[in-house]
């Protein structure tokens, strides 16, 4: 086993880590199989309505150009859902007490819970991709921007998902937190559209939304060709992560809900 | 001279306008058996997440083992095991997983694990080792939330009111089970309700009221400077000389209850007696408990 290999200093966030990937891993079915029928179901959907009317990009099928988007979504999702549930699941059964009484340092913390989420939610997009490849041609242009953005997409809503677990004390807060914020924020996003068809007024107000840079980005990576540039792209979503991983840290830090 | 399992030294919690704790100084040495006992809303259980962890004093220091628990709180929390209050569990997991889960959270790995299988052993929860957390019964999930504070082999253990809700025999199973750690080395902290429980087991009592502890001595130092003892009457006449009057703490049907502070008073019972040609037909000396303790010092709060 691999356990045997991890130096006793760094076995604390290890095994805080390997929980956290076995408790999605163990609901397998509702944490990644669920989320992957449920894109396809999109793609399906989007694909047989609007393939023949939009074409976004030239050269791209509408189908083609919905993929990534889907991913990232699918992926920002469950990112969020895995710390944030993990989270408020335990402090709502009272478990987190088990944690809380551990020598963990709050950064030890924030990162196992952190790398749990990001591979859920690259697993998760993963998944979705090897299946939509059986059904559209996908290019792939730049797989270092996908991989990128993939990554950054993932830890930034994992980041967010602490902190939303955090804060909610009960379950109805993280469904309110999860259908007011990040629901809207991901469908106006440009999921299943260029923000070029937009009126000028959504076009800017789609430019103050962070998910927007991350499925453009990641969009960038597939066709080479995106609605802002993958460096812009970058430099918001690394400025995002920045301040949602200071502002974790800091809640951490203090304790913020978790210690009196 | 070693260090104390547990310093306390001037501790205060305020929560709002609230004083939970009033300047708490307490040190419990190394090996001790020690009960804190108290009325519910005492601030047992604030004492207890503070040295934990789980609370921030809001001033005043704790150190366990020498370690204090915010300055150097990685160490002294490696150093305590807690049994919380409340049946909380991990619904995800079995009890074997559980626990080597927790003893990886203070750094124990694959050579803790036989550790973990003995103490599933010793708490009798070997045929449940794969049982998911969820589906255990009230009485193992106890023995199972005390397994997980010893999975990382602390030496200081604290107990927050163990046998709640448990039944007989379950009790005396988890007693013996906590006196063997006690002999084993461990210091061993609990709170009860059980009154008669901290009698048995412990050599060391503190008792609080409203934030403060109201009195810490040996469980023997406590019965005798603060119970006295009681003897139980039984008269043909039923009715008391009068002097003996002030003595009297209950009386009925010929059945009386005099409350002596010494021994040498059954002398002059009995002398009264004798002088009033009063029959006894039953007498009996009833030990004082922690309870006629608790009750002086506690009660009518």
């Amino acid at each position: 086993m691999i356990d045997s290999y991890i130096p006793s200093h760094w076995r604390g966030p290890y095994t805080l880590f390997k929980k956290e990937l076995l408790r999605f891993w163990r609901v397998a079915f509702q944490t990644v199989a669920s989320p992957v029928l449920t894109a396809l179901l999109y793609l399906l959907i989007f694909s047989h309505v609007l393939a023949d009317h939009v074409q976004v990009y030239k050269g791209v099928p509408y189908t083609a150009f919905l993929v990534p988007g889907l991913i990232m979504m699918s992926l920002l999702q469950n990112s969020f859902a895995n710390s944030s549930s993990s989270l408020v699941q335990s402090k709502v059964m009272g478990n987190v007490v088990f944690l809380l009484l551990t020598p963990l340092t709050y950064l030890q913390f924030f990162s196992a819970f952190l790398a749990a989420s990001v591979i859920r939610g690259v697993f998760v997009g993963a998944s979705i991709y090897c299946v939509s490849i059986w059904f559209v041609d996908m290019p792939i242009t730049h797989p270092i921007w996908i991989v990128t953005f993939a990554l950054l997409g993932s830890a930034l809503l994992g980041t967010f998902g602490i902190i939303a677990g955090i804060w909610a004390d009960k379950f109805d807060q993280m469904a309110a937190f999860q259908n007011f914020v990040i629901m809207p924020l991901t469908f106006l996003s440009g999921v299943f559209y260029s923000i070029h068809s937009l009126p000028p007024f959504w076009q800017i107000v789609s430019k103050f939304n962070p998910f927007f840079y991350m499925i453009d980005g990641f969009r960038y990576g597939f066709f080479g060709q995106g609605d802002v540039s993958p460096w812009i792209s970058l430099i918001v979503v690394s400025a995002f992560l920045m301040a949602l991983a200071w502002l974790c840290l800091k809640m951490l830090k203090s304790g913020y809900k978790l210690r009196g | 001279m070693t260090i104390p399992a547990i310093q306390i030294q001037n501790v205060r919690k305020k929560f709002g306008p609230l004083n939970a704790l009033n300047g708490i100084d307490l040190t419990i040495e190394q090996g001790e058996f020690f009960a804190l006992l108290g009325p519910n809303g005492a601030g047992k259980s604030t004492l207890i997440n503070i040295m934990a962890g789980l609370l921030k004093p809001s001033s005043g220091h704790v150190s366990i083992m020498g370690h204090d628990v915010i300055a150097d709180y990685q160490q002294a929390r490696m150093a305590l095991g807690v049994v919380p209050q409340e049946l909380v569990f991990d619904p995800f997991f079995n009890v074997r997983e559980m626990l080597r889960f927790q003893a990886g959270y203070f750094g124990r790995g694959p050579e803790n694990d036989a550790w973990v299988d003995e103490i599933i052993e010793s708490l009798g929860l070997t045929d449940k080792a794969h049982t998911n957390m969820r589906k255990l019964s009230g009485g193992m999930k106890r023995r199972a939330l005390i397994a997980q504070a010893l999975a990382h082999r602390p030496p200081v253990i604290v107990l927050d009111e163990p046998t709640a809700g448990v039944d007989v025999e379950l009790r005396q199973m988890l007693w013996s089970f906590i006196k063997r750690l006690n002999r084993d080395g461990h210091t061993i902290i609990l709170t009860t309700h059980y009154l008669e429980e901290a009698e048995t087991l412990c050599e060391r009592v503190a008792m609080m009221k409203q934030g403060q502890i109201v009195a810490l001595d040996t469980t023997a130092n406590l019965l005798k400077s603060h119970a006295a003892k009681n003897l139980r009457l039984t008269l043909k006449d039923a009715h008391l000389p009068p002097a003996l009057l002030p003595l009297l703490k209950h009386g009925e049907n010929g059945i009386f209850i005099l409350g002596l502070s010494e021994f040498t008073q059954i002398e002059l019972v009995l002398s009264e007696l004798r002088k009033a040609n009063i029959e006894i037909e039953d007498m009996q000396l009833l030990e004082a408990d922690l309870e006629d303790v608790f009750m002086s010092l506690v009660g009518g709060a």
